[in-house]
This record gives structure tokens, sequence and C-alpha cells, in this order.
């Protein structure tokens, strides 16, 4: 019988050895004459053990990790080549049952159900666990339920703005037939300490493809354009790979799955413009021109790419909507907590242990995250900040870990779950720093439209070279605040107009990193 | 001996024709001449802008917005560092640090030699796996000093 064994090739396993891992199994297993297959799955999310090298025995997987090269000789020794039972099999770098593991248990994965444990570049594969069900009962639907469905689900937009879903595809299937309308999905995904766009594209492609789909046949497109950033290379690969095997199964084309609907997709490249994950900027991007930032309205719901009826989503929305479809709004909508519904793919990162993928329903501590199933910083040094929503998040104390992760509660503490991102700094981090770098950041990736991003940008970094240099420190600080506010309510998008949080909140909650008394702005912040 | 091929001007409308089915093709366009030329020369902002009825203007602002797109020849291995928060928070800067002294340049800059190109990168999406790098394509995490010094030695050959 034929053994399967499993080494991701996401990119975050390939990045620490997964390829090289994958190499030497296949060697040691023809040098033993072993009958084995490698199937290079996607990441589990459990990125602490990438290389995570999984052996099946009867349905169950068992895995071990973080796996070099230099442990294949004694994971062979151990028998993973061999059929024999897997109690038998003992190696330090065992975690058992992965499925069992406190990581994997704890999580509710709709969107990630398959992330790691399919091939996925195989068609049969996906199909064969659950895959293209929200199509087919799409295509049983008039395109306005398929709407329906989905505003019902209580989805908002995963990109960071959490606009709902549904009321987007509604816009674009009101506007008039026999016009060209596109689904644009937004892959930009920029901000650092999010990778769930790139771990679920290259872990389960079709999934993507599949909510493409449903989308363009709700509000009758027939054309879609995936904007991938330029560093993803291997999602790249693995879209082109999915969308190349979708056409040849008639699930992509002017036939979806023989029925009436046409639709076609294809892959764009970015080319390293931070802003063009603001929709308008990506759009002028696909356009062929400078990614500028549009003035809103029109929305892109009435004049968007190409001037035509434009749903654009991010990946991961657009991830949630085959498990609505298959399951219904309901088994979606009974996760969560308020207004925010369904599951969250969180991503914990930087200075962490147990970094990686974790999808929860909305609701769970920000401290839970953290201290919980992150296991605390990396160095093992006090957590002292930790920014959420990617380089335009505000940055918390633990003094606000008991925020819950709700799109609502975060913005009632200035913050923002964005694409819900966490990114954990011990003790060492200089806020002052930090503020700095978010006004940096905003004056190299600023499109240029807008005066307050453009030249608040710019301003403010040099603002805060004086405060970290001792230089006029109050009154550099009152030209930050004014700065701040200028940019917060005068900026055309996001990026001038959220810089202000990493600011704001990193001298609200560590002012003694600005050289400000720590109880004196907690009275200016009342 | 470089590995892309000299600018030639009847390259780059075989290049601009290959892409005339696209909506939006400009983008593509520039991304498929760089990855033949190893930049976008100067001198097929006119060819480009001619082929597609743009003015010269509007392609050369495209090529200058995008941080991807290169106005020169990049050294024969090109290394990227993260340095946006997550690989801060793990000591990013110690890095770059390291790599600016130890080539001899600042990121952004080829060395002399024009073996080795240096970039800052803001995210590979290995967030959780930092510092990250990315050497000619070949995406790296978890990096510290000693595995930098291994990736510059790489650069030498």
């Amino acid at each position: 019988m034929m053994l399967r064994i499993f080494v991701p090739r996401d990119a975050a396993a390939v990045a620490v050895g997964a390829d090289e891992v994958a190499a030497a199994l296949a060697a040691a297993a023809k040098s033993a004459g072993a009958q084995v297959q490698i199937v290079r799955n996607g990441s589990r999310g459990m990125l602490w053990l990438e290389p995570l090298v999984e052996i099946e025995r009867e349905g169950t997987r068992f895995g071990f990790g973080p796996v070099t090269t230099d442990d294949v000789p004694s994971l062979v020794e151990a028998g993973i080549f061999e059929g024999r039972p897997v109690a038998d099999i003992r190696h330090p770098l065992s975690i058992g049952v992965v499925d069992e593991h406190p990581y994997m248990t704890r999580q509710t994965r709709l969107t990630f159900a398959r992330c790691g444990i399919t091939d996925p570049i195989s068609l049969d594969d996906y199909r064969a666990h659950d895959g293209y069900k929200g199509l087919e009962r799409a295509l049983a639907m008039k395109p306005i339920e398929i709407v329906d469905e989905v505003s019902k689900s209580g989805l908002r937009g995963r990109g960071g703005a959490g606009f709902p879903t549904g009321i987007k595809w509604k816009t674009v299937h009101d506007t008039p037939m026999g016009q060209q309308k596109y689904i644009v999905c937004n892959a930009d995904e920029g901000d650092s300490g999010t990778f769930a766009d790139r771990m679920i594209m290259e872990g389960d492609p079709f999934l993507l493809v599949e909510g493409m789909t449903i989308a363009g046949i709700a509000v009758g497109a027939t054309r879609g354009y995936i904007y991938l950033r330029s560093e993803y290379p291997h999602a790249g690969k693995a879209l082109n790979a999915a969308i190349a095997a979708a056409r040849k199964a008639g699930f992509l084309g002017p036939k979806i799955a023989g029925s009436d609907h046409a639709f076609e997709l294809e892959v764009r490249m970015g080319a390293g413009a931070y802003v063009c994950g603001e929709e308008t900027s990506l759009l002028d991007s696909l356009e062929g021109k400078r990614g500028l930032v549009r003035a809103k309205p029109p929305l892109p719901a009435h004049k968007g790419l190409f001037g035509q009826p434009t749903v654009i989503n991010n990946v991961l929305s657009l991830c949630a909507v085959p498990y609505i479809l298959a399951q219904g709004a309901k088994a979606y909508a009974d996760y969560g907590m308020g207004r925010s519904r369904g599951t969250m793919p969180i991503q914990l990162a930087g200075n962490l242990k147990f970094g990686g993928l974790f999808e929860t329903a909305f609701g769970i501590t920000l401290g839970d995250l953290v201290d919980g199933i992150g296991g605390g910083t990396l160095s093992g040094r006090p957590v002292k900040a930790v920014q959420i929503g990617g380089p335009l998040g505000a940055y918390f104390p633990r003094a606000l870990f008991d925020t819950p992760f709700d799109y609502e509660a975060f913005a009632a503490r200035d913050g923002l779950i964005g694409h819900a991102g966490i990114v954990v700094f011990d003790d060492t981090a200089n806020m002052a720093k930090q503020a700095r770098f978010a006004f940096d950041f905003c004056a190299i990736e600023s499109c240029g439209k807008c005066t307050p991003c453009r030249i608040g940008s710019i301003r403010g970094r040099e603002m805060m070279d004086k405060v970290m240099a001792g230089e006029d420190t109050a009154g550099s600080l009152a030209i930050i605040e004014d700065l701040c506010n200028t940019m917060k309510f005068g900026s055309l998008c996001a990026l001038g107009g959220f810089t202000p949080y990493p600011v704001m909140s990193a001298l609200t909650h560590f002012p003694e990193d600005f050289g400000r008394p720590a109880g004196k702005l907690a009275e200016a912040a009342e | 001996m470089s590995r892309f091929e000299p600018w030639s001007e009847e390259r780059t409308v075989e290049i601009v024709t290959g892409h005339s089915a696209l909506e939006g093709p400009l983008m593509p366009i520039l991304h498929a001449v760089q990855h033949a030329f190893g930049f976008v020369p100067e001198e097929a902002i006119p060819v480009i802008a001619r082929e597609l009825n743009l003015s010269r203007a509007e392609v050369h602002g495209v090529v200058s917005f995008y941080h991807d797109f290169r106005h020169e020849l990049p050294g024969k291995h090109v290394l990227k560092l993260c340095r946006a928060e997550a690989c801060q928070s793990m000591g990013c800067e110690r890095l770059v640090e390291r790599a600016e002294d130890r080539l001899g340049v600042a990121c952004g800059d080829t060395t002399a030699d024009g073996q080795v190109t240096l970039e800052a990168v803001y995210c590979l999406g290995l967030c959780a796996s930092g510092p990250s790098a990315m050497l000619d394509g070949r995406v790296v995490g978890r990096l510290d000093s000693n595995r930098l010094d291994q990736l510059l030695k790489e650069t030498r050959t």
C-alpha cells in the first residue's frame, strides 16, 4: 500500500526548509525502496512547527515538527516509511495526532477547513473535501437569492473596513444587465503581520476561484481579476494552477458546470505599491495606471474597473462565500458576536512563541490570543505592545488585553481589527521609533494625490525626529497631534486617514517613550 | 554574462503585441519587459507608449510609481530584507545594518562589483517566521546573523 507523507508547500514552510526536507524524504524513501507518495499540502497554520511533516495511518494524520533535513534519517529509523501502527513510532519531534493538537481543537475552521489537509492544486482533492458544494447550490438559486444569502450571513469585508459584503453585491446586482460587470479580488495583502490571504491562496486556491465564480453568478459579472501582490510568487503559481484546472474541468469558461453562466478569471501582479491595497487605487493599477486613489463617489459598485460596475472584495471575504452558500447563511451567522458575524482567520505574528493562523469566531479577547494561544513572546521578555490590523492599526498595551475581537469593540478603543493581523513586541521596543516608522511608511507609500497624506506624513516624520532628539518635545508633539487630526479627517483614503492610529496610540499608551511623563497625557486624553 | 537580454526595440514591440488581447495591459507588459531586460530601459518607454497609443508621460508615470520597476540593471543577486513591523519586532533592523555593513552599500543600492543588490521589502507575508528575506526569489525565514551570513556568502558566487 502506498503511504502518504505530507510536507507543506506554503511559503512559510518553504522559507524554513520544507523543499529540502521533501527532497530528503523522497531520496530516503527511494533508497529504502519504500512505496511513498509525498504530498505537498498547504500549511496547517502552526507556523512554529514548520516544516511540519505528517504521516497518515488509516485516515488519521500524525505530525512531526519542526523537521530539518538532519532529522530525516531518525524519522526513517523510527519507521515513518513502514505501515506499522503509529503508536510504535517514537520520535522527539512527534506532536501526535495533528487534529487533536490544542492549537487546532481551539479553532473553528470554516474558511480554512481544507487548508493543510488537501493537495492545494488537485481539483479531485478539492471536490472530495466538499469543494464546489457552494457553487452547486448557487447554480440552483436565482442570482438575487445568492445575494440575499450573503447578506443574511452578516459577512463583512475582511480586508479591514468591515463593510457588509452583501450590500456591495446587491448594488452591483441592481445595476442594469447587458453591460460588462467585474469581480475583482483584492489580494494585495500588504499589511505587515497578515498572511491569511497568502496562506489560503497557496493552501486552497480553488476556494477563492469558487467564491469569485459564485460572486460572478450572483451579480451578473462574467470576468474576474485577482490583483495579487508581487511579493507572493508562490500564491501566484498556486492560483494559476487552480484556474487552469478549473477551466479544464468546466468550472470556469462559457458554461460554468454546464449551466448558462459564464465566468473567466485572471491573476494580475501588482508591483510593490502598498497603496494599491486600497480598492480604488487597485482598480487604477489594474487598468494600467499609476495606483492613485479615486475620490468616492462614484462607488466601484457603480463605476469600478474600466468604469463598469464592479464587486471588489478581499480574499477572505470571497473565501467565506462557498461555506455560506453550501451550509446556509444561518450556519455562518451563528458564529460571532454583535454585528461581527462568522469567523475571522486571525494571524498571530511578530515576537510570539506560537505564531500562526488561528481561525475563530469573533469575541475572543486580545489577551487570550496573545498569552493563551500565542504563548507570549518568543524572546521570553514581557509583552510591551501589540499592533493589530497592520501598519495602520493601533498599538495596544497590556491594559487593553480584555478587548474582545469585534469590529465595534476595537473601534470603541481607538483601534481597528483591519485584516486581523496581530504583531507582538516585547519590552525592547521603542514606541517613539514605531510612531516615526508609521509616518515614514506613509511617506514612502503615499500615492501623493491628497495633501494631508503626502505632506502630513513627511512633516510628521520630521517632528518625530525632533521628539527623538529631545528638541522642543512638547511643541513637536502638539504639532504631531494636530497633523494626525488633519490626516485622519482630511485624507482621501485609509493610508493617510489611519496612519494616525499607530502614531496616536503609541503616544497615548506609551508617553514615556516620547519623553512625556506618563500621567500627564492620560489626563489630556480624557 | 548577464542573465537578461540586451534591450531591443523589436523585442519590446513583440512583448507589447503579445499582450494585446488583455484588458489594461500596461502592468503585465512592464513586468514582461523587466523580466526580459532586467529593468525597464528608458528607451522602452516611447516604444511602449507608441504601441499602446499612450503618451510617454503616462507610461513614465506608471513605471516610476511602482517600487518594483527598476531603472537600471540589478546586481547578479537580489537580496531583499523585510523591514516591516512583524520583522522589526524580531530585530530585523540589526540584520539590515549587518548586511549594509558587510556589503558596503545601503538598502536600494548595488555593490560596486555588480554582485548583489540589497533591497528593503515591506512584508513577505512570513510574519510569524521573521525576520524574513528573499534571495533571488527564494524565501527565507527565521533569519539570524548566521543565516544572513550564509545568504551573503551565496551572493558572492
